[in-house]
C-alpha cells in the first residue's frame, strides 16, 4: 500500500501441510499452502467456514497441540528464519513479539479476570524486559493509539466492562504491544456487528500505514478483501485454489468456486439492516467434502457446476494461468460462466 | 458492594432461626422423655414429674422454645444432664483440638491438592497425570479410619517417629502440638486431598480449552504465567467453592479420626453425649457446627467477590 513492499517477503510460508491424527488416520487440515507478505503488505486469505485458514494461521504460529496429535510440516520462514524448526523456547520469545495474531472471539479471547492493563503490559514485560510501569505506560500508549476513549481508567477495567468492539480493539493493542513484523489476523471482525467492523479494518488499514506492519487478514468475507488488500489467496479443503492481486481476482476469477464466493458479497459498510440480512459464503449449493472422504480429484467437484469427468478423476495442479494470477482448475478459462444458483 | 455484604450477612438470620427451631424439636419431638433419662433407670414416677417441673417441660411447647432462644440469645445453652455443666463450657474446652485438626487439615489438603491438579492437567494423558490421578484413587477409597491405624502402626509403634495418641494443647508445647496433629491431619486430609485434586485437574483442564489461554500462548508467555495467571486464577471460583464443601465434609470425617487418635475434640464430647442421651449437650454441638457451616458459607461468597470480578451485586 502506502509503503512500498521488500523484495523479500517478511513471511514466506511454503508448502505448509498440518495434519490431525485421528484414530490413527492422519487429516490433513492444511495441505500444501504458499504464501507469502512483505513488509506493510495486507494479504488475505479467504474461504468458507472449515477450509483451514485458523488451522493455517495457528500452524505458522505454532499454537497447535505438540505432535502425537498433530504435525505441522513444510517451510515457515519468518525474516528469513525458518521457524518450523525453533525449540519451543525460541518460539515463545517470537510469539507476541516479532509475530502476533488477533483471534476470532473478542468476546472470549480476553482474560475475563485480569484486567485489561495487566494483558497489555505482562506481554511488553516478557518480551522487552521491562519493568510493569513500563508495560503499563506502553500499554496506554497502545489503548490510545487504537482509540479507546478514557484510556487511562480502561487500564484497571476488565473484559466485561467493554463492549464486542472495544474488546477487539484491545486485542490489536495487545497484538500490538512489541511492534511486531507480522500481524496475523483471524477473521477480527467477524464477531462484531457492520459499522464496528468498518471502523476496526479502518483502524488496522491506519495503524499499518503507521508501522508498516506486514499483514495476513484471514476473512470468509470477500467484501473485507475488497476493502484491505492488494492480494487475495483464496483456500478451499485446506488447499490453495486460486491466488491473484485483487483487482485481478475481482475482474477475471478463474475459479468456478471463487465466482461462487462473488455471489454471495456481503455490502461492507451498509446499514444494520441489511448487515443483519448478510448471506454468509457458505451459501454456496452443496457442502465442503469432510477431511476423511476427500474426492480423488478436484475437491470442488460435488458442488462445481462446470465440473467434468475429468474434475472428478484428476487434481487440477494449481498453475500461473495469467501473469501474477495462479489457479487450480482444469476449466479456468470458463470460471466466470459458474453462476451457482 | 458493601449492601451486598450487608445483605449476605442479614441473610444468616433466618438459616440460624430454622437450625434453631430444628434443634429445639429435636429434644421435644423424641420418643424418649429427658426427665426420665435424666431420674435414671430405677426413678418413681414422682420424681420424674419433679425433674419435669424443675426444667419447665410441662408448660406449653412455645413458651418453652421462647425462653430458650431468650437463653441462646444471652449465650447460654443450657448445662449437661450428667455432668451438670454449662454446654458452651464444655464445647469450649474441646475447641481448641477440633479446630486444630480442621485448619491443619485444610492447610494440608489445598497446599497438596492444587498443586497436583495443576500439574496434572498440564500434563494431561502423560504418565505423571496417570500417576497423581491413580494415588488420588487410591487415596479416596481407603476410609479414614483405616489409613489412621496404619499411619499409627507404621509411623507410631513400628517406628516411633512420632506419637501415637492424645493431644497437646498449643499453648503448652508446640513443638509437640504439631507433632501430635500429624498422623491424624494425614489420616483426615488425603481423602479431602484427592477430592480436591481432582477437582482441580478437571477445572483446570476446562480452562485450558479456554479462548484466552490460546491468547495468553500466543503472547509467548512461559508456561508458568499461563498457568498460574491466567488459568489458575480462572479456576478460583470452584476451587473455593470446593475447599467450602471439603471443610462441611470434614466434621464428619473429625468425628472418627479423634476416636482413632483418642483426641479430646468436640467429635468425642458429641460421641459421648449421644450414648449417653445427654441433650443440652447434642443440642449445644449441632447448633455450633451450624453456626460454623453458615460461617464459611459466608466467608465463600464474600471470597467470590474478590475473586471474581464479573460478580457484582
Ligand atoms: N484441534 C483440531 N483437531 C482436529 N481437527 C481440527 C482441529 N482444529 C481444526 N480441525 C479441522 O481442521 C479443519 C479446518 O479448520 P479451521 O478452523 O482452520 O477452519 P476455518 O477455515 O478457520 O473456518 P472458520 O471460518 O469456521 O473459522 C476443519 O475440518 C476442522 O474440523
Ligand atoms: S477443476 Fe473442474 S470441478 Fe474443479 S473447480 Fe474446476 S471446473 Fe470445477
Ligand atoms: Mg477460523
Amino acid at each position: 500500500m502506502a509503503t512500498p513492499v521488500d523484495a523479500a517477503p517478511l513471511l514466506a510460508v511454503e508448502g505448509l501441510r498440518t495434519s490431525f491424527v485421528d484414530e490413527g488416520v492422519a487429516l490433513h487440515a492444511v495441505d500444501g499452502l504458499s504464501f507469502s507478505v512483505g513488509r506493510g503488505e495486507t494479504l488475505c486469505i479467504v474461504g468458507e467456514s472449515g477450509c483451514g485458514k485458523s488451522v493455517s494461521a495457528l500452524s505458522v504460529m505454532r499454537l497447535l497441540p505438540p505432535p502425537p496429535a498433530c504435525r505441522v510440516e513444510g517451510s515457515v520462514r519468518l525474516d528469513g528464519r525458518e521457524i518450523l524448526a525453533l525449540s519451543e523456547a525460541e518460539m515463545r520469545s517470537i510469539r507476541g513479539n516479532t509475530i502476533s495474531m488477533i483471534f476470532q472471539e473478542p468476546m472470549t479471547s480476553l482474560n475475563p479476570v485480569v484486567t485489561i492493563g495487566y494483558q497489555i503490559a505482562e506481554a511488553v514485560r516478557q518480551h522487552e524486559g521491562r519493568s510493569w510501569a513500563e508495560g503499563y505506560a506502553r500499554a496506554l500508549e497502545m489503548l490510545r493509539l487504537v482509540r479507546i476513549p478514557e484510556a487511562e481508567s480502561r487500564l484497571k477495567q476488565y473484559p466485561h466492562q467493554l463492549s464486542g468492539g472495544m474488546r477487539q480493539r484491545v486485542m490489536i493493542a495487545m497484538a500490538l504491544a512489541c511492534r511486531p513484523k507480522v500481524l496475523l489476523a483471524d477473521e477480527p471482525t467477524t464477531a462484531l456487528d457492520v459499522t464496528i467492523q468498518a471502523q476496526i479494518l479502518e483502524l488496522m488499514r491506519e495503524l499499518q500505514e503507521e508501522t508498516g506492519t506486514a499483514i495476513v487478514l484471514i476473512t470468509h468475507d470477500l467484501g473485507v478483501v475488497a476493502e484491505m488488500a492488494r492480494r487475495v489467496v483464496v483456500m478451499y479443503a485446506g488447499r490453495k485454489v486460486e491466488e491473484a492481486t485483487v483487482d485481478d481476482l475481482f475482474d477475471r476469477p478463474a475459479h468456478p468456486y471463487t465466482v461462487g464466493l462473488m455471489g454471495s458479497i456481503p455490502q461492507l459498510g451498509s446499514s444494520v439492516e441489511e448487515g443483519a440480512a448478510r448471506r454468509r459464503l457458505a451459501e454456496i449449493p452443496g457442502i465442503v467434502p469432510s477431511l476423511r472422504a476427500m474426492p480423488s480429484g478436484c475437491a470442488f467437484a460435488p458442488r462445481c457446476p462446470l465440473a467434468t469427468e475429468r474434475c472428478r478423476a484428476e487434481m487440477p495442479p494449481l498453475e500461473e494461468r495469467r501473469p501474477g494470477h495462479r489457479s487450480a482448475c482444469w476449466h479456468w478459462e470458463r470460471a466466470a460462466e459458474a453462476i451457482h444458483a | 458492594m458493601w449492601v451486598y455484604v450487608i445483605r449476605r450477612i442479614l441473610a444468616v438470620i433466618p438459616v440460624m432461626a430454622v437450625v434453631a427451631v430444628v434443634v429445639f424439636l429435636i429434644l421435644h419431638l423424641s420418643p424418649e422423655d429427658p426427665a426420665a433419662i435424666i431420674a435414671g433407670d430405677n426413678a418413681k414416677s414422682e420424681d420424674i414429674d419433679a425433674i419435669r417441673q424443675r426444667l419447665g417441660l410441662d408448660r406449653p411447647l412455645l413458651i418453652q422454645f421462647l425462653e430458650w432462644v431468650g437463653r441462646l440469645l444471652t449465650g447460654d445453652l443450657g448445662s449437661s444432664i450428667f455432668l451438670n455443666r454449662p454446654v458452651l463450657q464444655l464445647i469450649g474446652e474441646r475447641v481448641e483440638p477440633t479446630a486444630a485438626l480442621a485448619v491443619t487439615t485444610t492447610i494440608f489438603s489445598v497446599v497438596l491438592a492444587i498443586p497436583l491438579g495443576v500439574v496434572a492437567a498440564w500434563k494431561a494423558g502423560t504418565w505423571i497425570d496417570q500417576l497423581i490421578m491413580g494415588l488420588a484413587v487410591l487415596a479416596f477409597s481407603f476410609p479414614v479410619f483405616l489409613i489412621g491405624y496404619g499411619l499409627v502402626y507404621g509411623l507410631a509403634l513400628e517406628w516411633e517417629l512420632l506419637p501415637v495418641q492424645g493431644f497437646v494443647s498449643l499453648s503448652e508445647d508446640p513443638g509437640r502440638f504439631l507433632a501430635h496433629l500429624v498422623l491424624p491431619t494425614i489420616a483426615l486430609g488425603l481423602v479431602y486431598t484427592a477430592l480436591l485434586a481432582r477437582m482441580t485437574r478437571a477445572t483446570m483442564l476446562e480452562i485450558l480449552n479456554e479462548d484466552y489461554i490460546r491468547t495468553a500462548r500466543a503472547k509467548g508467555l512461559a508456561n508458568g504465567r499461563v498457568l498460574i495467571v491466567h488459568a489458575l486464577k480462572n479456576a478460583a471460583v470452584p476451587i473455593v467453592t470446593t475447599v467450602g464443601v471439603g471443610i462441611a465434609l470434614l466434621i464428619g470425617g473429625v468425628v472418627v479420626t479423634e476416636s482413632v487418635f483418642a483426641i479430646p475434640g468436640v467429635g468425642r464430647l458429641t460421641i459421648d453425649a449421644v450414648l449417653q442421651r445427654d441433650y443440652p449437650v447434642i443440642q449445644g454441638v449441632i447448633l455450633a457446627v451450624a453456626g460454623v457451616y453458615v460461617l464459611i458459607n459466608l466467608a465463600i461468597d464474600l471470597t467470590y467477590t474478590v475473586l471474581d470480578p464479573r460478580i457484582r451485586y
